[in-house]
């Protein structure tokens, strides 16, 4: 059986700036895999290339065996690949329900349904998606007006509406307060274990990539140089010159005094 | 062959006008993200300028002094209008600088001619340019060869002020990014200001320097701005390069379209500017527009399907209209008659703009082709007000469908100068195609059916049609299919990722719009028995535009009542003055700068602050779309 995903030599070039030079990996079913590197690793560039959204310039990218080459966005999310943003992208002029009901309408193939009201349509399946993440008692409000953290995770509420095997998540907690992202990544984990969905992010949090990934990835200058659980990695020599330093950083006493 | 050449030779003349305003436009655009609908009433202003200038104060200016004077004369009143009009609303919505500054256009249509009356105005020749050569057997103005070296002369200026001046870095450095050149201690406003004035200059100069080879009318604001639209849509907005080439093929295919298709010499035109599209849809020279703009209808507050007591409140209302003809008289039911199809026909553009965000300049387009089919149906077939009212409205359905497909692949300003090209030649096909379309005659004798003729009758038809039509958007707006529209206009980022297909959704928007502003125009050359180009004039387009503004974009039915206080206040207008366009233009003006969210936004904004109040602290922080690299 083929892997959930499967990168294979993925190449991606901006004039003469190789943002990403044979990036190769594959993510199992029920795996949290975290890609992390230093600013300008490539890292979003690769992220963007696996949902089609760029086009790479060379290399593969398959799910379940299905090379996705050429497909927009929107029909890799047909595959079953739910997506968030490293800055959230909702819809800003309908409730926090409605954001899920929209993506669950389209998942469900009604779309193009010009009777009956959107607002009643899979409303027991979008409240189910919101208590997941926990935003029940916010599913009335506007989502313009949402706090940056809930917005967060009604991305992530959008994302899994399609049912995904295969969940990219670009810095699924950059803006939050501490305390906001372990919550996060520790709902994400949790249903990303409960429901064996495949999970790839990417994050500058060294706590929230020590605590949940299963493994890591260290990507620099748009190569892959490690990978490996995280105390592997954390161990690696050239990945500590490179990004995480020499400190001894990221123990549990540490995690304790930041979230506190 | 020869005649060929010298064909060339004079659109390459053509071409140096054309270009001025339009790398003017462009300029422009660059740096303050505004296209500016006065840039023709600029260039129309420079002729009007020049001409009294080289008529009256030839004597201490000279002539070339004159038309040099006319253009920064004009610049100064380009700069003025920036300072007082524009920086209020650099950060609206595209779609409120583009109707403001058409505003602005009507204004001074009146005031042209208030200042320099109605007639055609011939200006003097310019002196060492008065004779013509001989080449190929042909003769060729001198004043031509004259324009073709100037063009080129300006774009070398052009390219050595912005490279070789301190002031030029600095524009094209804003044209890159404003935020960052403000960070850098540079004064926004005077550069804004500055770059203004220069791109109005420019204009001004095209439309002085046109005096010596045509006569100055008040009309030429319009022509050259659909012209220079489309001459920006193919070279690329911001780009002056694009502006010079797109200037020299645009002219060109005009030049010999006359030769290929003298009926429809728009037609070549079109096509090349539809296959540029197709190619790079951002022009040939010019960027993908980095990050889109917040739509036009961008709402915080979400829309809710009307309750009960609100739905037995609107029947109420339907009935109270439907009881008038039992109390009005038969000119106030015409009148009636009239509101209540515009209605259906701002509903129809309000659909589009706020659901959709696509905010249409050319929707008259559609209301004109449901009139010309109607009245084919009734003119060459014989057929009934019930069969052309149905099958009518098909011709706006399809006009809708291919101009559509091609508007969609834009969005912004593009989508908006686009639509307006395309009612453009919309217009001028049914304006010169005199043997099917009657030209400017029209058609006439397109008469009700014997039950709808009397005014009550008609009455009852037009508010039966627009109260389904109107319903049955409403009901769209509601449906899963406008959710899904409402999506790929809040965030195209994620309705792309939760399986969304944009341009498809946004097409089918456009037809639906399409299609009830045709069953409108149907309806309409019943009403006045006729049928002429001018339904689908730039006139009928900003309407609608502004009856959806004064309503308020933020609305869900916002239109209908903006339709029937802008229609009635423009019937009254128009017994009242001669200047109604000066009027209408400040109107414009002032609901952009003063009533942005039009009548009904400023009342649920009323109704939302009183029941619960200290709610939105804060920006909203949901409207992000650029996805950082």
């Amino acid at each position: 059986m083929s892997p959930l995903l499967e990168v294979k030599d993925l190449m991606k070039s901006y004039g003469g700036v190789h943002a990403v030079r044979g990036v190769s990996f594959t993510v199992e079913a029920g795996q949290m895999l975290a890609l992390i590197g230093p600013n300008g690793a490539g890292k979003s560039t690769c992220f963007n290339m696996l949902n089609g959204q760029i086009p790479p310039d060379a290399g593969t990218v398959r799910i379940e065996g299905k090379d996705i080459k050429g497909l927009p966005p929107r029909a890799v999310w047909r595959l079953g690949v739910g997506r968030t943003f490293q800055i959230t992208a909702t819809f800003a002029s309908m409730t926090v329900r409605e954001n899920v009901q929209v993506a669950l309408i389209s998942f469900h193939g009604l779309i193009s349904r010009v009777f009956g009201f959107a607002g009643a349509a899979c409303r027991e399946e979008a409240d189910a998606l919101l208590a997941l993440v926990g935003l029940t008692t916010q599913a009335e409000r506007p989502c313009g007006e949402l706090a940056y953290g809930d917005l967060k995770r009604l991305e992530l509420a959008v994302a899994l509406a399609n049912q995904p095997r295969l969940l990219l998540m670009d810095e699924p907690t950059a803006g939050m307060a501490p305390r906001e992202r372990v919550e996060l990544m520790r709902l994400t984990a949790e249903i990303a274990r409960a429901k064996g969905i495949g999970v790839l992010f990417t994050e500058h949090d060294m706590d929230v990539v020590f605590e949940h990934a299963d493994e890591v990835m260290v990507l620099n200058r748009g190569q892959l140089i490690a990978r490996g659980t995280p105390a592997e990695v954390r161990r690696d020599p050239q990945v500590r010159a490179i990004y995480l330093g020499e400190g001894l950083l990221y123990d549990a006493r540490h995690r304790e005094g930041t979230a506190a | 062959m020869e005649f060929l050449l010298v064909q060339a030779l004079s659109g390459l003349a053509s071409a140096a006008s054309l270009f001025l305003v339009a790398s003017g436009l462009s300029i422009i655009f660059g740096v303050t993200r505004i296209v500016n609908f006065a840039h023709g009433a600029f260039y129309m202003l420079g002729a009007y300028v020049a001409y009294t200038l080289t008529t009256r104060f030839a004597g201490p200016l000279g002539f070339w002094g004159a038309i040099v004077a006319a253009a920064i004369i004009v610049a100064i009143l380009g700069a003025l209008m920036e300072m007082v009009l524009l920086r209020r609303i650099y950060q609206a919505p595209e779609l409120f600088q583009l109707l403001a500054t058409f505003g602005v256009t009507l204004m001074v249509q009146d005031l042209v001619v208030v200042i320099w009356g109605p007639e055609d105005l011939l200006g003097p020749r310019a002196p060492g340019f008065t004779g013509a050569i001989s080449l190929f057997g042909r003769m060729v103005p001198t004043y031509d060869l004259f324009m073709m070296t100037l063009g080129p002369v300006v774009l070398g200026i052009l390219w050595l002020l912005f490279h070789k001046t301190r002031w030029g870095v600095l524009v094209r450095a804003a044209t890159q990014d404003r935020e960052m050149v403000a960070a850098l201690g540079v004064n926004q406003k005077w550069l804004f200001t500055g770059v203004f004035a220069l791109g109005v200059f420019l204009a001004a100069l095209g439309g002085a320097l046109q005096i010596p080879r045509t006569t100055v009318t008040h009309a030429m604001d319009l022509s050259i701005i659909v012209e220079v639209f489309v001459v920006v849509v193919i070279g690329g907005l911001g780009s002056v390069f694009g502006a010079f080439v797109a200037a020299i093929i645009v002219a060109e295919l005009n030049a010999f379209g006359i030769l290929i298709l003298p009926q429809i010499s728009l037609i070549t035109v079109f096509l090349v500017m539809a296959v540029v599209l197709v190619v790079r849809p951002w022009g040939l020279f010019g960027k993908p527009e980095s990050a889109p703009r917040a739509a036009a209808g961008l709402t915080i507050r979400p829309w809710r399907p009307f309750t009960q007591m609100e739905r037995a409140g609107v029947a109420l209302v339907v009935v109270a209209v439907a009881a008038l003809p039992f109390f009005l008289g038969n000119y106030a039911l015409t009148v009636g008659a009239e509101i209540l199809i515009y209605v259906l026909f701002a509903a129809s553009l309000h659909f589009m703009m706020t659901v959709g965000g696509l905010a249409s300049f050319g929707h008259a387009a559609y209301f004109g082709l449901g009139a010309y089919g109607a009245a084919f149906l009734v003119k060459y077939m014989g057929a009934p007000m019930e069969a052309a009212l149905i099958v009518g409205p098909l011709l706006g359905l399809a006009g809708a469908v291919l101009f559509g497909w091609f508007c969609v692949r834009l969005s912004g300003v593009y989508f908006a100068m686009l639509t307006l090209a395309f009612a453009q030649i919309a217009w001028s096909i049914a304006f010169q195609w005199v043997d099917v379309t009657g030209g400017d005659n029209g058609l006439l004798g397109i008469w009700p059916a014997s039950w709808a003729s009397r005014p009550a009758g008609f009455f009852w038809l037009a508010l039966g049609i627009a109260v389904v039509g109107v319903a049955v958007l409403r009901m769209l707006v509601f449906s899963p299919f406008g959710y899904g529209l409402r999506a790929v206009r809040d965030s195209a980022l994620r309705s792309e990722a939760i399986g969304l297909n944009r341009q498809r959704m946004q097409w089918a928007a456009f037809i639906v719009a399409g299609t009830f502003a045709g069953l409108a125009g149907a309806l309409f050359a019943f009403l006045k028995g006729s049928v002429f180009p001018d339904y689908m004039a730039i006139p009928t387009s900003v309407d609608g535009l502004v009856m959806v503004l004064l309503g308020g974009v933020e609305t869900v039915s916002g239109a209908v009542v903006g339709a029937v206080l802008y229609k009635a206040l423009a019937i009254w207008l128009m017994s009242q003055t001669d200047l109604s366009k000066l009027v209408l233009g400040g109107v414009i003006v002032v609901i952009v700068l003063a009533f942005p969210k039009g009548v009904v936004g400023f009342i649920e904004d009323l109704r939302h602050r009183w029941p619960r109040k200290g709610n939105g602290a804060g920006a909203p922080v949901g409207a992000t779309k650029a996805e950082a690299a």
